[in-house]
C-alpha cells in the first residue's frame, strides 16, 4: 500500500476531491458536476452538495476511506462530517489550504 | 360541549436532519416519539398538544428533518407540503420553530435563510447548546437574531433544558396581533440561490459566532478505529456476533424463569380446574399458546437493547458507510442500509424508513428485501426449532454450536435480500449504475439510560401487548379448531384427529409433504399468517391438545420427539423467506400505494419458502437426517 497521508498539491492547482487520498486538506474551488448520472441530473447532484454546505471557500479534509476501493469517502466540511462516494466527490474541486489554514484545524 | 378554541396556534418543527427536533418535540408535549442519533429518523408527520404559559393550546407538528423545502424523497415531501400548505385539507402552520443544531450552524442557518421566504412568524431555537457549550462555541445570540431577522433562544431538548423560555417566546411572538399575512414568495431554490444563502449564513456565523465548534475529539478517535478500513470491517462484524451470541447466552436465565412461571401456571390450573373443556383451554390454548410465545420476550429486548445503543451513539450511518460498496454492488441504494438493519427488529418500521430513499426504484427494492432481514418475530421460530434438534455443544471452544446456527439463518436472511436486489436491478429495472449516496455522520453520542429504558419498556409492552391480542385470539382460533368437533363416543383415536384442525391440516398436507411437513405444521401456518411467532404458539396448542391433558411439556422437547431432523432444518429454511406477516403486507400497501407491489412481494417469498424448504428437505433425506 502506498502512503495514505496527505497529498499537497501546489498553491492554486486545482484538482477533484474524488482523487484525493485521506488526510488531504484543502478548499473548495468550484462545484461541477461532469453530468447526469441514473437520472439524477448533473443540476440535482450540484444542489445536493451545495445543500451540504460545500460551497466555493468552504474547507474540506478527507477523514476516511471506505473499506473496498477506498469508497465512499468521510469528509469533514468545516466541522461536519459527511459521507459520500468518490464519483459524486469529482465534482468538487479543490485547491491546497495555505499552510496557516491547515495547522489552525 | 366543549367550546371549540377558535385560535389554537398550529406550530410547526423544522430543521436539518438529526438537530433534534423530535426530542424537542417529546419535551414539548409529553409525546415519546422516536429519538435517534441519525438522519432520517422522523419519516412521518405526528402532532401533539401543548399549552403556553399564557393557557394558549397549541397543535405542535413535528416533521421529517430537510436540508431544503426542495422535497428531494418522500419524507421531505411531507415537510414542503406541511409548511406551504400544500395539503388541501390543511393552511399552512401559523408559525414555524426552526431547530438548529448549534454544533453545526452554517447547514441549518442555509436552511433559515431559505424558510424566511415563507414569510411566517419564526423563532429560531438553537439546540445541542450544552454541546456547543462544552465544545467553546462562542454565540452572541443577539447579534445573530439582528443578522438574521430572526428571535433566538436555546435548548437542550434531551434534559428540557430550556422549555421554559421557549414557551415564553412562543407566547410573545404568536400572541401578536398579525399584521397583513404576507403569501409565500418560496420558490425552488437553484444552484445559484443555494449558493446565496449559503454566503449569507457564514456572513452572519462570522458575525454573531466568535468561537466555532472544535472537531469533537472523541469522535475522531473513536473513528479512527470504527471506520479504519480493516479493523472498521472487524469491529462491524465483531458486534454483530456479539449481537447474536447475546441474544441467545444472555437471554437464558430469564427465559427460563418465565417459562418455569408459565409451568407452574400450568400445574395450578390444572389442579384447580375441574376436567374438561375450560381446563383445556386455559392450559393448552392460553398457557401452551401463548406462554410459548412470552418466553422469548427476554431475547427480543437484548435484541432492541443493542440496535437502540446503535442507533442513539450514532453507530448506524458509520455502518452505512462501511457497507455501501458492498449493498452498492447488489444494486441497493446506499440509504438503504439503515432501513435494512432496523429491520432487524421489525420490517414495519424498517419499510417506512425507506422513505428517505429518493429514487422509487430503489425505494421499491428496498421495500421487497426488507421482509427477508431476519425480524425479531423470527426469532422465537428459530430458538425453538435450535434448542430442539440443534446441541449445545461448543465449537472452537468459545462458540455454541446453537449460537453459530442462529447466526447463519440471520447471514442467509442478509444474503438473500442482497441476492434478490441484485437480481431485480438486472434483470427487472436493468441498472447498472448505483445512485448517488450521500449522508451525514454525526458525531456520537452517549445514549441517555433513561431514554433507552423507556424505549426498552415501550417495547416490552407492545410485545405483551401483542400476545395479549393478536397472539391470544388466534390461539382461541387454533384451540376451537383443534377440539371441535368432539370426537364421537367410543373413539379409540386421539381426539385431535376429528377435530376441524386436523381436517383443514390433511387438505392442505399434500401440497406441503414435499417439503417434509406434517399436517400440525400445515394448519399452524395458517394462523400463523397473523405474525410469525404465532406459529410457535399454535404448533405448542396442537401438539399439547394431540398429547392429552398430561402433556403439559414445552413445546420444543414435543417437537424434538415429534418432527424429523430434516422436516425441522426444512421448517428454519421456510422461515427465513416465507411471507408469514400480515402487518408487514398491510404496511408494504400503505407505502406503495396500491396491491401490485404486495403481490409481487407476496408471491417471491412464498416462492422461495417453498423451494428453500423443498432443496432442505431433499437434501437433509439423502444425508440420511430423515
Ligand atoms: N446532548 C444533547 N443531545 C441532543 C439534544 N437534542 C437532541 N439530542 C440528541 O440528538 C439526536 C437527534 O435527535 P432527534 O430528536 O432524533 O433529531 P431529529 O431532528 O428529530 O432528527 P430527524 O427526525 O432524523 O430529522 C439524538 O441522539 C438525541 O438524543 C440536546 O439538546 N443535547
Ligand atoms: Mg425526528
Amino acid at each position: 500500500m502506498s502512503d495514505p497521508g496527505t497529498r499537497t498539491l501546489e498553491a492554486n492547482q486545482t484538482t477533484p476531491l474524488g482523487l484525493a487520498r485521506r488526510g488531504f486538506c484543502g478548499r473548495v474551488s468550484a462545484i461541477m458536476v461532469g453530468g447526469d448520472h441514473l437520472g439524477v441530473s448533473a443540476n440535482e447532484i450540484e444542489r445536493r452538495l451545495l445543500e451540504f454546505g460545500i460551497v466555493e471557500g468552504a474547507s474540506v479534509q478527507i477523514l476516511h476511506e471506505g473499506p473496498v476501493g477506498r469508497d465512499p469517502i468521510a469528509v469533514r466540511v468545516n466541522g461536519t462530517t459527511i459521507a459520500l462516494r468518490r464519483r459524486e466527490a469529482m465534482a468538487i474541486m479543490v485547491g491546497d489550504h495555505d499552510q496557516a489554514a491547515k495547522t489552525a484545524t | 360541549m366543549t367550546a371549540i378554541e377558535v385560535n389554537d396556534w398550529r406550530i410547526a418543527l423544522v430543521g436539518t436532519p438529526n438537530c433534534g427536533k423530535t426530542a424537542l418535540f417529546n419535551a414539548l408535549t409529553g409525546s415519546r416519539q422516536k429519538v435517534a442519533n441519525y438522519a432520517g429518523v422522523t419519516v412521518e408527520r405526528k402532532s401533539g398538544v401543548l399549552r403556553t404559559a399564557s393557557g394558549h393550546r397549541v397543535d405542535l407538528i413535528d416533521l421529517p428533518g430537510t436540508y431544503s423545502l426542495r422535497g428531494r424523497s418522500p419524507d421531505e415531501d411531507i415537510t414542503r407540503d406541511v409548511i406551504l400548505g400544500k395539503l388541501a385539507s390543511e393552511s399552512p402552520p401559523d408559525f414555524l420553530l426552526c431547530v438548529a443544531d448549534a454544533t453545526n450552524l452554517r447547514v441549518a442557518l442555509r436552511l433559515v435563510i431559505e424558510l424566511k421566504r415563507v414569510h411566517r412568524p419564526m423563532l429560531l431555537v438553537l439546540n445541542m447548546i450544552d454541546i456547543a457549550r462544552r465544545r467553546g462555541v462562542d454565540i452572541d445570540l443577539d447579534k445573530l437574531s439582528a443578522e438574521l431577522g430572526v428571535p433566538v433562544v436555546t435548548s437542550t431538548a434531551v434534559r428540557r433544558g430550556g422549555i421554559d423560555d421557549l414557551l415564553g417566546r412562543i407566547d410573545e411572538i404568536a400572541g401578536k396581533p398579525t399584521a397583513e399575512i404576507i403569501a409565500s414568495d418560496w420558490t425552488v431554490p437553484a444552484a445559484s440561490d443555494l449558493r446565496a444563502a449559503q454566503r449569507e449564513a457564514d456572513r452572519v456565523i462570522r458575525a454573531a459566532v466568535s468561537e466555532p465548534a472544535k472537531p469533537d475529539t472523541w469522535t475522531t478517535r473513536v473513528d479512527a478505529v470504527l471506520l479504519h478500513p480493516v479493523w472498521g470491517m472487524v469491529a462491524l462484524l465483531l458486534l454483530l456476533f456479539v449481537m447474536f451470541q447475546a441474544v441467545f447466552a444472555w437471554a437464558e436465565p430469564a427465559m427460563e424463569l418465565i417459562s418455569q412461571g408459565f409451568d407452574a401456571l400450568g400445574a395450578f390450573s390444572a389442579a384447580m380446574l375441574p376436567d374438561g373443556l375450560l381446563q383445556s383451554f386455559i392450559q393448552n390454548g392460553v398457557i401452551s399458546g401463548v406462554g410459548s410465545v412470552i418466553v422469548f420476550l427476554p431475547q427480543i429486548l437484548i435484541l432492541f437493547l443493542f440496535i437502540l445503543l446503535l442507533e442513539d451513539l450514532g453507530y448506524m450511518a458509520r455502518a452505512a458507510f462501511l457497507m455501501d460498496r458492498i449493498m452498492g454492488g447488489a444494486g441497493l441504494h446506499g440509504r438503504a442500509f439503515i432501513p435494512l438493519l432496523s429491520s432487524f427488529a421489525c420490517a414495519i418500521p424498517g419499510i417506512m424508513a425507506t422513505r428517505v430513499i429518493d429514487n422509487k426504484r430503489d425505494r421499491l427494492t428496498t421495500i421487497m428485501v426488507a421482509p427477508l432481514m431476519t425480524c425479531s418475530a423470527r426469532i422465537p421460530v428459530y430458538t425453538l426449532i435450535i434448542a430442539a434438534f440443534v446441541p449445545n455443544q461448543p465449537v472452537l471452544g468459545v462458540l455454541g454450536l446453537q449460537g453459530l446456527v442462529m447466526f447463519g439463518l440471520y447471514a442467509l436472511g442478509i444474503f438473500s435480500a442482497l441476492a434478490v436486489s441484485f437480481v431485480a436491478n438486472r434483470f427487472f429495472w436493468r441498472d447498472s449504475a448505483t445512485p448517488p449516496f450521500m449522508l451525514e455522520l454525526p458525531d456520537y453520542k452517549l445514549p441517555q439510560l433513561r431514554s433507552v429504558l423507556m424505549n426498552l419498556y415501550q417495547r416490552a409492552m407492545a410485545f405483551l401487548k401483542r400476545a395479549g391480542t393478536t397472539i391470544f385470539s388466534m390461539m382461541v382460533l387454533i384451540w376451537f379448531l383443534a377440539s371441535f368437533p368432539r370426537p364421537p363416543e367410543g373413539a379409540t383415536e386421539p381426539a385431535i384427529d376429528f377435530s376441524l384442525a386436523a381436517m383443514i391440516g390433511r387438505w392442505i398436507e399434500p401440497v406441503l409433504a414435499p417439503i417434509g411437513f406434517n399436517w400440525q405444521i400445515s394448519v399452524a401456518l395458517i394462523p400463523g399468517m397473523a405474525a410469525r411467532e404465532v406459529a410457535v404458539a399454535s404448533l405448542g396448542t396442537v401438539y399439547a391438545i394431540e398429547g392429552g391433558n398430561e402433556a403439559a411439556e414445552q413445546v420444543g422437547q414435543m417437537l424434538a420427539g415429534q418432527w424429523s431432523f430434516a422436516t425441522a432444518l426444512a421448517f428454519l429454511a421456510w422461515y427465513v423467506f416465507a411471507p408469514q406477516c400480515a402487518s408487514t403486507l398491510a404496511v408494504i400497501k400503505r407505502e406503495t400505494g396500491g396491491w401490485r407491489w404486495v403481490l409481487i412481494t407476496f408471491f417471491y417469498m412464498l416462492s422461495m419458502a417453498y423451494l428453500a424448504a423443498f432443496v432442505t428437505y431433499r437434501v437433509a433425506l439423502a444425508l440420511g437426517w430423515g
